[in-house]
């Protein structure tokens, strides 16, 4: 009876985590996943429905840059690997080798955030903006919700930086951690849709 | 044993093998795409194909080597609840774009 009640405590108050507590969270943030994933695949329904309303405006020929674009590209999926690599390392609990990959995984997240945003600003102040027809409102509306979970997802690792450094790779640590990197690794999958049906397929 | 129940479930599985082969699969394919559009000359049907092929290829390589999904029990709810919201965005997405391109049609009769 005793017991029980310690172990319910521990699960509640989420900083000692039960075995099975893990499993559970893991399970309920990936359930979470799949519910961006229908937000996402809302707005790829309405980009394919409206991305071809010009209105007389410019279309992807005209504003996008397939170099620039690769690029992009290859920093949101250098960033995906380097969070693979930083979790090999928490499983072996090597606290620098963690802290340093989690560095090098927000430094190229933020090379992509900072190239789309740049295109963002390129885009509307020749008076591209979401405002000019309906394919912009669109494309801002989709992409610039992917960005949005991007910096998001800066921000966590930033504070996982923070509570690696300061807590160490605790359980509860190695837990949130293991769920950063899920976030990281869907958000890569997100952007695979994104730059093959927005950009390539807006090119040709 | 604690470890152990943290590397069965979701995103901690990996090896270095695993995430390296995804990468270099994923730099192939992301490749292909871009190589297809920017290098031209290729009909525009084989070029929608193609991205298309390479996208949702690319996006099971993602899924298996960096998420680490597969047939095996630890994962299976992960798996279940992934294609039941692929059957959502495909009645979803695949409703909406029919219903959307199909409107003149339907609208004459």
């Amino acid at each position: 009876m005793m017991t029980t009640d310690v172990k319910t405590m521990n699960w509640m108050s989420g900083e000692s985590e039960h075995v099975d507590s893990v499993e559970i969270q893991t399970f309920g943030f990936w359930v979470y996943l799949m519910s961006d994933l229908v937000l996402f695949s809302a707005l790829f329904a309405t980009f394919a429905v409206i991305g071809h309303n010009y209105a007389g405006g410019p279309s992807g020929k005209d504003l996008f840059h397939l170099p620039y674009l690769f690029g992009e590209t290859m920093f949101l999926l250098v960033s995906s690997a380097a969070c693979g690599f930083t979790m090999l390392a928490v499983h072996r609990g090597r606290k620098a080798l963690v802290l340093l990959g989690l560095a090098v995984t927000f430094l190229l997240g933020l090379g992509f955030i900072t190239m789309e945003i740049h295109e963002f600003y390129g885009m509307i102040i020749s008076g591209n903006g979401p405002e000019r027809s309906a394919f912009l409102s669109a494309f801002f509306t989709l992409v610039g919700t992917h960005g949005t979970h991007v910096s998001f997802g800066l921000i966590w690792m930033a504070v996982m930086m923070g509570q690696v450094a300061a807590k160490g790779l605790t359980r509860p640590v190695r837990s949130r951690l293991m769920r950063l990197s899920m976030f990281w690794h869907f958000l890569d999958i997100v952007w695979v849709g994104v730059f093959s049906v927005v950009y390539l397929m807006g090119v040709i | 044993m604690a470890s152990a129940s943290m590397d069965s479930s979701g995103a901690g599985r990996g090896s270095l093998k695993t995430y390296i082969t995804g990468f270099v699969l994923s730099v192939l394919l992301t490749v292909i795409s871009f190589a297809l559009v920017m290098g031209g000359g290729v009909p525009r049907s084989a070029m929608v194909w193609g991205i298309s092929s390479a996208g949702i290829v690319q996006i099971f390589i993602h899924l298996h080597y960096f998420l680490h999904l597969d047939a095996s029990s630890a994962v299976r709810w992960n798996v279940m609840a992934l294609l039941f919201t692929l059957l959502i965005i495909f009645i979803f997405v695949g409703g909406t774009v029919w219903v959307m391109y199909t409107l003149n049609l339907r609208m004459m009769w």
